[in-house]
């Protein structure tokens, strides 16, 4: 299938254009986290006694008094959450203007995985926001720390990875490359979210209240890092699993070792690590934390060192 | 006996210490850690040419890594004690585990708490137009599919416990056993399995599943001897490519015919496609087309006249273009004495273009497929010691020859298909054109459907033990008093963070009596704490 320049062309512009757009959306968060009165968050934790030993954390904010009129960060704060929903349909738009122009699947290489990976960040994002909807907007002062990993790679995906849209070589010319990649990009994104709540929870704990009271209480945060978790493990076991079964068909072999297999699997042994701190006493919190940040970074350093400096079966997915 | 007592003790504790989660934490990070390196360092396994690199470029510190085995992190002891720990503590933790649940199935729902305001999840009604009956009635209906044990307390006061969610610890155990059962695979695999490569010219020519000596390289499982590979045979009649116009390859495929073990003594050859991502599957033994890259045919007429004619793969050096470096060796025909024989051999040696791009008279190649192939080679001739007893590579010429000065370099020149080139001694070396080449992979690993099979259960066991939720579900009923029948509801989930409070206060709505007074705790307190 040949590939359509002009929609290729259109696609790169929407890409442009959704960046501008994040970056705006993060300086209007940004605003909304610096106008935030420190402590308008009242926030106290009860302690209820469960089960036996374990005690259940439950902590409740009181609601801040109905204000007749939304004040200034509230509403720089709408319209970021506004502008980072139409930057994430922009987003959306140049992905599949990409698809289009090749007539394939638009993240089958680094610039177009990396895209799926912000876009599926964003939108879990959106998701936590709107199941939040209605309770204190505490948690939308995040967006400002969502965005920001979010805009950094896409500059690094628009610039450095930037690919010229081409047809699929034939070791990826694959229906397993819709399978695996896809679930390989959403657990990223997702993990992405997860990775932000457990660094803003250890900047929560470090540095006490004076610095960081602007952000959600840590037991939020701590909860939106470990639900995002536990919704992303399966999907990125389904990942791995599925780069097997292609593994098997395109190379001869399900499991080899290749750098990128085993950067997945620690990756996964790391993540399976920090569900069961979160299980394990003395290990919650803080431990735990660090424990997603470097699930995380291993994510990272299998996405740009492993396809860029080692050389391995993945790298045809390079640059 | 007081030794033998110490001693038990003392197995006791490191085997509690060994299951314990703290132990199973740390294995898992070393599992991490220990598997790191594999990835960073070149590893024997997946590339021995650069292992080779790396030892040149570290002379001091890769030996120290080579013997630690830091080259062979999968096959190291260090990497296995770490996984059989894991393993062994993973047993120690899931097998109790196991006997606890099987258990609890058997057990009914805990009793009702005497102070239900206490739990996180907490909602209280009085009604006078409700009897105690009823309430249970309508709470026994509403929970159907939770497991329910009703209870009586003094003054007529009626109790349910109910609980729902067992699902979670039977995926929790299914994940890691599962997970047990794909290492059992994994193994089984690697112990019976093998994998060999071998290069087809695809002319025509043949390759069968004879043996170990058939492949190029073989690479056994630790029972496997060689003496019974699945038997097939297969031809590559032709290979054709497809390339963008940016040199990016598009298509590969190879028109193969091939045998089947049934087949063999038929003599009938089924015709079939093998192609990137689609391999042939004959039982178990599954066969792959890698790679491909091109076998420059030569023809050397020795001044006697004789004839012989050479066609050998050459290796493509780059990727890209397909430039390939080869040798091809000639005996001199007709020369029974060994001495005079090894003064006449001859080797062509150089680079192979498929689209010859010249600088100066320096070959390289500007496109991978065949669209103006040349040569540019050396011929030397001389002794090729490939009669020394020492292995020799089919790429190269063995150089301690060539310093030693029994092998000379005698005619450098460029060819394209046709052209020829005389020696001194008027021999004569033509470059009669190319053929293509395929590189196959046949593997075989008959446990690898198990290895899927648990793969499947190792991911539906993880993902009920991450949705379900393990919840309960209390009433208490107490009959008319001044304001009426008390109903009394109780919550509390048995997964930290799990988000029990939507259910529950839709329960509760549902079992609170219509037009009653207002819960005196609102269900929206306990909701509140569960953030998205």
């Amino acid at each position: 299938m040949p590939v359509n320049p002009v929609l290729a062309s259109f696609g790169d512009l929407a890409y442009s254009t959704a960046l501008v757009l994040y970056l705006l959306a993060m300086v209007l968060h940004a605003v909304e986290y610096a106008a935030a009165r420190a402590g308008a968050v009242p926030s106290q934790v009860v302690v209820a006694p469960g089960e036996g030993s374990v005690a259940t954390l439950a902590p409740v904010a009181t609601l801040a008094p109905p204000a007749p009129r939304r004040g200034k960060p509230e509403r720089v704060g709408r319209s970021a959450v506004a502008l980072t929903v139409l930057a994430a349909l922009v987003h959306t738009s140049s992905l599949a203007l990409r698809g289009a122009a090749i007539g394939r699947v638009p993240w089958a290489n680094m610039y177009e995985f990396a895209s799926a990976i912000c876009l599926v960040a964003v939108t879990a994002w959106l998701v936590v926001l709107y199941r939040q909807r209605g309770a204190e907007p505490v948690l939308r002062r995040l967006g400002v720390f969502v965005l920001l990993p979010v805009v950094v790679l896409l500059f690094l995906g628009g610039t450095v990875l930037y690919a010229q849209a081409a047809p699929l070589i034939p070791a990826l010319n694959s229906y397993w490359i819709t399978i695996h990649v896809s679930a390989a990009a959403t657990a990223s994104g997702i993990l992405l979210v997860s990775g932000v709540a457990s660094v803003l929870y250890l900047v929560r704990e470090r540095a006490g209240d004076r610095v960081a009271d602007r952000l959600p209480s840590s037991a939020t945060l701590d909860r939106l890092a470990y639900r995002t978790a536990v919704f992303a493990l399966p999907i990125w076991t389904f990942a791995v699993m599925t780069g097997a079964i292609w593994a098997e068909a395109a190379w001869g072999r399900y499991w080899g070792w290749d750098p990128k297999e085993t950067c997945s699997l620690v990756a996964w042994v790391v993540y399976a690590g920090y569900l069961h701190a979160r299980a394990t006493a003395g290990w919650r919190g803080s431990r735990a934390a660090w424990i997603n940040v470097a699930g995380f970074g291993v994510m990272l350093f299998n996405l740009f060192f492993v396809n860029i400096v080692i050389a391995g079966f993945h790298s045809y997915a390079g640059i | 006996m007081d030794r033998l007592t110490r001693l038990m003790a003392l197995a006791r504790n490191t085997w509690r210490g060994l299951t314990s989660m703290r132990t199973a934490l740390v294995l898992l990070f070393l599992l991490a850690l220990a598997a790191l390196p594999g990835a960073l360092l070149p590893q024997y396994a997946l590339n021995p040419e650069r292992v080779r690199t790396y030892r040149t470029e570290h002379p001091t510190l890769a030996p120290v890594l080579d013997k630690l085995g830091f080259f062979e992190v999968f096959a190291s002891p260090w990497f296995a004690a770490i996984y059989l720990l894991l393993f062994v503590s993973l047993v120690g933790c899931v097998v109790p585990r196991s006997a606890e649940y099987a258990r609890q199935l058997r057990r009914a729902p805990v009793a009702t708490p005497r102070n239900l305001a206490r739990l996180p999840h907490h909602a209280r009604s009085q009604s006078p137009n409700i009897s105690v009956e009823e309430v249970i009635t309508a709470a026994r209906r509403r929970l159907r599919g939770w497991r329910i044990a009703e209870g009586d307390e003094p003054h007529g006061t009626r109790t349910l416990s109910a609980e729902r969610g067992y699902l979670r610890e039977a995926g929790n155990l299914v994940f890691h056993l599962a997970l047990l059962g794909l290492l059992v695979c994994f193994a089984i695999g690697k112990l019976v399995g093998y994998e060999g490569q071998v290069i087809v010219l695809a002319n025509g020519s043949q390759f069968c599943n004879s043996g170990p000596l058939a492949y190029d390289s073989f690479r056994p499982g630790l029972s496997v001897d060689g003496t019974r590979l699945g038997p097939f045979c297969l031809r590559v009649e032709r290979f054709t490519s497809t390339y963008l116009s940016t040199g990016q390859p598009q298509e590969f495929r190879a028109a193969i015919s091939y045998q089947g073990p049934d087949d063999l003594a038929a003599g009938a050859w089924h015709p079939q496609q093998l192609a990137v991502n689609d391999p042939l599957r004959l039982g178990g033994t599954r066969v792959y087309l890698l790679g491909n890259g091109y076998a420059p045919q030569f023809t050397v007429t020795f001044p006697d006249g004789q004839q012989r004619t050479g066609l050998v793969q050459w290796r493509p050096v780059e990727i890209a273009t397909l430039l390939s470096e080869g040798t091809t060796k000639f005996d001199p025909p007709g020369v029974t004495d060994d001495a005079v024989r090894r003064t006449r051999q001859i080797a062509i040696t150089g680079l192979f273009a498929p689209t010859a791009a010249f600088q100066g008279s320096l070959l390289s190649s500007g496109f991978p497929d065949l669209r103006d192939p040349a040569v540019a080679i050396d011929v030397l001739q001389g002794d090729l010691g490939n009669n020394s007893g020492r292995g020799q590579s089919i790429f190269s010429i063995d150089q301690s020859m060539v310093d030693s000065g029994r092998l000379k370099q005698v005619a450098r020149q460029n060819l394209r298909p046709g052209e020829q080139l005389t020696l001194p001694d008027r021999t004569v070396v033509r470059f009669d054109g190319v053929t293509r080449f395929v590189s196959l992979q046949v593997s075989y690993d008959p446990a690898q459907l198990w290895v899927l099979g648990f793969a499947v259960l190792v991911l539906a066991g993880l993902a009920l033990s991450l949705t379900v939720k393990r919840r309960r579900f209390w009433v208490r009923v107490s009959p008319a008093g001044p304001d009426g029948t008390v109903v009394e509801l109780g919550g509390l989930a048995r997964t930290e963070a799990a988000g029990y409070g939507e259910e529950f206060d839709r329960i509760a709505a549902d079992l609170l009596p219509p037009g009653s007074s207002q819960p005196l705790v609102p269900a929206a307190a306990s909701r509140k704490g569960d953030v998205m």
